[in-house]
């Protein structure tokens, strides 16, 4: 009996693996340390001048709050009308390269590699390129926020279409739908709910890219942060820097239970 | 009438699905097609709106091609072909009145439809074909509410809605309790008697079959084994044809559940 158990009983995978794991990861901190020239003296170092940072940041300049609420509204108004037009662009292309609704690899592989490539661009490098195109001011930074959600909306939004019950699908044809009946009446019930709660995840997103999207000149509330470092009117950047968490928690907090009550 | 002709299905893999079946089902008939599992009754009833391609010969519905039939044309035909699925395929997020009235798109603009303004001779067609199925009470709910077998009577009164001249119903009943497969099965026999609308169901089992038909056809293999009356569908016939008597419901409970797993793959 005991000979034949033996026999079956798997052997255990060896540990030897994880060791090298963890050994590679200890290699690759130490070697991006090295790369990069920082040390730990350099840490210990900064710490002072750190201190007096935090020092001259508190207590902070609240009169400075009316300067900056029509530059925080309209960091919220990018981010709402970038999300927008993510939302609407998304759409389309979410459709291409869901492998359920176009059958074809050679549609929506390239329509995925697409997508992939927008999202390995940094916003902020979008809103410099289109800073350099369309000048200063908000337009790039709309249009950067746009194009960065266009790619979070649409992966999350194919793979949910991926997902869905392919039976309705079936029906919708044997019923005689064309293509847009077919998914308006068989996609759309599916995939609305999620459709909604990514776009409200894009825009928890955007929000926080559009509040530094400043920083290259494209508008919102990035602009003052980079003037008063600048400066070095710390009591002002701690204003900007509250009021900013502040906006960007209540704004997650509101949208985060509008998801939850979606799905 | 639906006139089968020189049909074969042979699938990508190799898989002989149908093999040169000869048949012609007339307007009115009640036809259920038996066979083992495997032996092609999806495929044959997928054949006739075209859920599946056939690789050769000819199905023509009233006389017109449907092998042939493209784009506009395909369509039409498919509006006139009700389709019953044994998973039942409703959007289950949407309600019931928004699933029959899906089943009436073909006959609207993609606009109208797309904005859901369906006309009022639609609604009211929709409430009957709901009424006719004893559930149009259920009308404004949302269809994930409902039991598997009120389910299928809403897909009953979608096919209803289509105003289809032939309803296809693949293993209707499989997942669903006796109880409850008699009343759907009832449901599909009123409206073939009451509205004259040809019927073509596959079954798994023959007391149903024997219980419901005006003819029957038995598939094995993608070949046409038996096409009579209910009366020549005897146990001894079939054991002769098969090698073994075909399930009947009674008899094994489990290969309920088992025959659902497998179609719904
Ligand atoms: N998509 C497919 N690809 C390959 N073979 C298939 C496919 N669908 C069905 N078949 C095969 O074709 C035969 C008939 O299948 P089907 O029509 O589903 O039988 P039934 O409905 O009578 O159980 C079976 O042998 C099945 O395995
Ligand atoms: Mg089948």
């Amino acid at each position: 009996m005991n000979q034949v158990n033996e026999q079956k009983i798997p052997k255990a995978p060896s540990k030897l693996k994880h060791y090298f794991t963890f050994i590679l990861i200890l290699l690759l901190l130490w070697g991006s340390a090295y790369q990069t020239d920082s040390t730990f003296s350099e840490l210990i170092e900064g710490f002072p001048n750190m201190f007096s940072v935090l020092d001259q940041m508190i207590p902070p300049n609240w009169a400075y709050f009316d300067n900056i609420i029509e530059a925080m509204l309209d960091t919220i108004r990018m981010a709402v009308l970038g999300t927008t037009i993510g939302a609407i662009i998304a759409i389309p292309f979410a459709i291409f390269s869901a492998s359920n609704m176009i059958k074809s690899t050679w549609v929506y592989y390239p329509v995925r590699f697409l997508l992939n490539l927008v999202r390995t661009i940094p916003e902020l490098l979008l809103a410099a390129i289109f800073v350099a195109i369309f000048g200063l001011g908000p337009l790039p930074g709309i249009f950067a926020l746009g194009i960065f959600s266009t790619g979070i909306i649409a992966k999350l939004t194919y793979e949910a279409i991926e997902g869905i019950d392919k039976g309705p699908l079936e029906s919708m044809t044997a019923v005689g739908a064309n293509k847009i009946q077919w998914i308006m009446f068989s996609v759309v019930p599916q995939v609305a709910a999620y459709y909604v709660s990514y776009v409200l995840y894009s825009f928890e997103i955007n929000v926080r890219a559009a509040a530094i999207l400043g920083l290259v000149g494209a508008g919102g509330i990035g602009e003052y942060y980079d003037r008063t470092l600048g400066f070095l009117e710390y009591d002002k950047v701690s204003t900007i820097i509250i009021f900013t968490l502040l906006v960007v928690l209540i704004i997650d907090y509101i949208s985060t239970k509008l998801r939850e009550n979606l799905l | 009438m639906i006139e089968f002709k020189n049909v074969s299905k042979v699938y990508p893999n190799g898989t002989q699905g149908l093999k040169n079946i000869n048949i012609k089902i007339e307007k009115g008939e009640f036809v259920v097609i038996v066979g083992l599992s495997g032996a092609g009754k999806s495929t044959f009833l997928r054949s006739i709106n075209r859920l599946h391609e056939i690789t050769s010969g000819e199905i023509t519905i009233d006389g017109k091609s449907i092998t042939k039939a493209k784009g506009k044309d395909l369509r039409i035909a498919r509006r006139n072909i009700g389709m019953i699925f044994q998973n039942f395929n409703l959007v289950k997020r949407s309600t019931v009145i928004r699933n029959v009235l899906s089943g009436r798109v073909g006959y609207h603009s993609t606009l109208r439809t797309v904005l859901g303004l369906f006309p009022k001779e639609d609604v009211n067609l929709a409430l009957n074909a709901l009424d006719r199925v004893n559930i149009v009470e259920k009308a404004y709910t949302r269809s994930d509410q409902l039991s598997g077998g009120q389910q299928q009577r809403v897909s009953i009164a979608r096919a209803l809605a289509q105003e289809a001249k032939i309803i296809l119903a693949d293993e209707p009943v499989a997942s669903l309790d006796p109880l409850t497969t008699k009343q759907v099965m009832d449901d599909l026999q009123k409206i073939n008697q009451d509205l004259g609308i040809t019927t073509v169901v596959n079954l798994h089992f023959i007391d149903i079959a024997r219980q419901y038909a005006t003819r029957i056809i038995g598939l094995q293999a993608g070949e046409v084994v038996f096409d009579g009356p209910v009366e020549e569908a005897t146990d001894e016939r079939f054991s002769e044809i098969y090698g073994r008597p075909l399930e009947t419901r009674e008899e094994d409970e489990v290969e309920v559940g088992e025959s659902a797993n497998e179609s719904s793959k």
